[in-house]
């Protein structure tokens, strides 16, 4: 399967049938969650209609913690197999990874103002959240701080995995630690603590976010394969000097003025 | 046991050439030194204010001075080739790593952890918590050199090193700067510091264990 998904040609053409789906699925389950948890919803008997910072908060936090683990996961493909869309998946996913991680902590800050009456706590959820984050934008800049984008790509996905131990870290660190972040209340032993009538548009917004997660995806790794085929064009058609950008084309030489 | 030669060979060879450079071991401390003093010009130096947060700040310039260091680890090896030679020699290459983080430490980390007392003594730190963070420095820069190690084995020969190093060690070093400066502030409580002593000295271990890896497999796929 894996072997069969690595012809980038078969994924454009897979791609372009499935993005138009995923995108209006991700739209539609997206606006029917936003209604449900912003109107429909009961809420909380202790925190009123605050509650409902959590239905975008908690989606985002599921999803970082989830693309992180993508991008792990992709990085090992990458690194043992040398897949080629595998690390093309791994690049492209990271940036997504970081603007839900991003989300989760603005969202978080603003339930945290009211609710706490502070935006930021140096608890151990917090901080290994804001870890994660750097973790990502970690990713992101040394795989661009190469000239040659394969061996940053390589280094990228070796920083991916050192990084997959602050995953466990985050999921435990309410049990482990006494912190001012509530513990696990859906994914715990002995099922979710949750009234279902709060679960259920929860569970459509992480729907939600997945489905628009794999249409970014999606989207960026077309755009990433196009212009890898535009600069192997540029290539083909014109040498090495043909990648360089129009300001660094040499000057034509000017004729000296007559004396 | 070829290799046992060769693993000190390589370590006297990068004490060698750190002590007769000897530039490396002068800018970490130089850094420390400039580091600690900054901090009373800026938060004023009030004794109680600084027994406070002394223990932190000495371990924050420590931790920064250490990063200076760090693209010094591969760089020179990566351009004129010598990497190349240790990743196709007998020597595994985890090894090689070890013995280049460990000769990166007596040059750096061991510097940093013996002139901490007397930097603890300019921010009014009390006797015993001075021996505290001598402690947990001499116990924590081990940890700081392999973790160091990792970041420095990714970032060779990227644009930019020095951004992409501290990007990519920040994350990193936060477990060991907590456990280094909590231990000083622990050792005014009843428990002591001994708890967070042992945990930094778990956490350099586990580096000890882990880190040759993850350094060794960012090394080869810079050399590719």
């Amino acid at each position: 399967m894996i072997n069969w998904l690595a012809n980038p040609a078969r994924f454009m053409r897979l791609s372009a049938k499935t993005l138009p789906w995923c995108g209006w699925a991700a739209v539609t389950f997206l606006v029917v969650g936003l209604y449900w948890s912003l109107v429909v919803a009961p809420p909380d008997y202790q925190q009123g209609d605050t509650v409902r910072i959590m239905y975008v908060h908690v989606p985002a936090a599921w999803w970082a913690l989830g693309v992180y683990l993508f991008v792990a996961l992709a990085s090992a493909v990458a690194l043992v197999w040398r897949h080629p869309l595998a690390q093309v998946a791994a690049r492209e996913a990271a940036p997504i990874g970081a603007a839900f991680t991003f989300v989760c902590l603005a969202s978080g800050s603003l339930w945290g103002r009211p609710m706490w009456g502070t935006w930021w706590v140096w608890d151990a959820r917090l901080t290994s959240m804001l870890i994660l984050f750097f973790l990502y934008l970690g990713d992101i800049a040394l795989a661009n701080a190469f000239e040659d984008p394969s061996r940053g790509g390589r280094a990228g996905s070796v920083l991916a995995l050192v990084g997959v131990v602050n995953l466990p870290i985050i999921k435990f660190s309410v049990d482990w630690w006494n912190t001012l972040h509530q513990p696990a209340s859906v994914m715990r032993l002995g099922g979710s603590t949750i009234a279902f009538s709060m679960l259920a548009p929860l569970l459509v917004m992480a729907t939600g976010f997945g489905l628009l997660f794999v249409a970014l995806l999606m989207l960026r790794m077309r755009s990433a394969l196009n212009e890898r085929r535009a600069m192997a064009l540029r290539l083909n058609a014109g040498g090495p000097q043909a990648l360089r950008s129009e300001r660094e084309q040499p000057v034509p030489a000017r004729t000296a003025p007559q004396s | 046991m070829l290799s046992v030669a060769a693993f000190i060979g390589l370590f006297r060879r990068d004490l060698h050439l750190a002590v007769r450079q000897g530039g490396d071991t002068g800018l970490v401390l130089g850094f420390f030194v400039l580091a600690v003093i900054l901090f009373p010009f800026g938060v004023g130096p009030e004794p109680a204010l600084m027994q406070r947060i002394g223990a932190g700040i000495v371990w924050v310039a420590a931790l920064l001075a250490a990063l200076l260091s760090l693209d010094r680890l591969f760089e020179a090896d990566y351009q004129d080739g010598e990497l190349d030679h240790l990743a196709l020699s007998t020597l595994p290459l985890e090894l090689a790593v070890l013995a280049k983080c460990a000769a990166h430490w007596v040059a750096t980390g061991l510097p940093l952890a013996v002139i901490s007392p007397f930097l603890a003594l300019l921010v009014d730190l009390d006797p015993h918590v001075i021996g505290i963070v001598f402690s947990s420095l001499l116990i924590g820069t081990p940890a700081l050199s392999l973790i160091g190690s990792v970041a420095a084995a990714l970032a060779l020969g990227a644009r930019r090193q020095g951004v992409v190093l501290s990007i990519l060690v920040l994350p990193l070093y936060v477990p060991p700067l907590i456990f280094g400066a909590g231990a000083a502030e622990a050792s005014a409580t009843d428990a002591g510091a001994r708890a967070y002593l042992l945990i930094l000295g778990g956490l350099s271990l586990a580096a000890l264990a882990l880190c040759p890896w993850a350094s060794a497999a960012a090394l080869r796929q810079a050399l590719e």
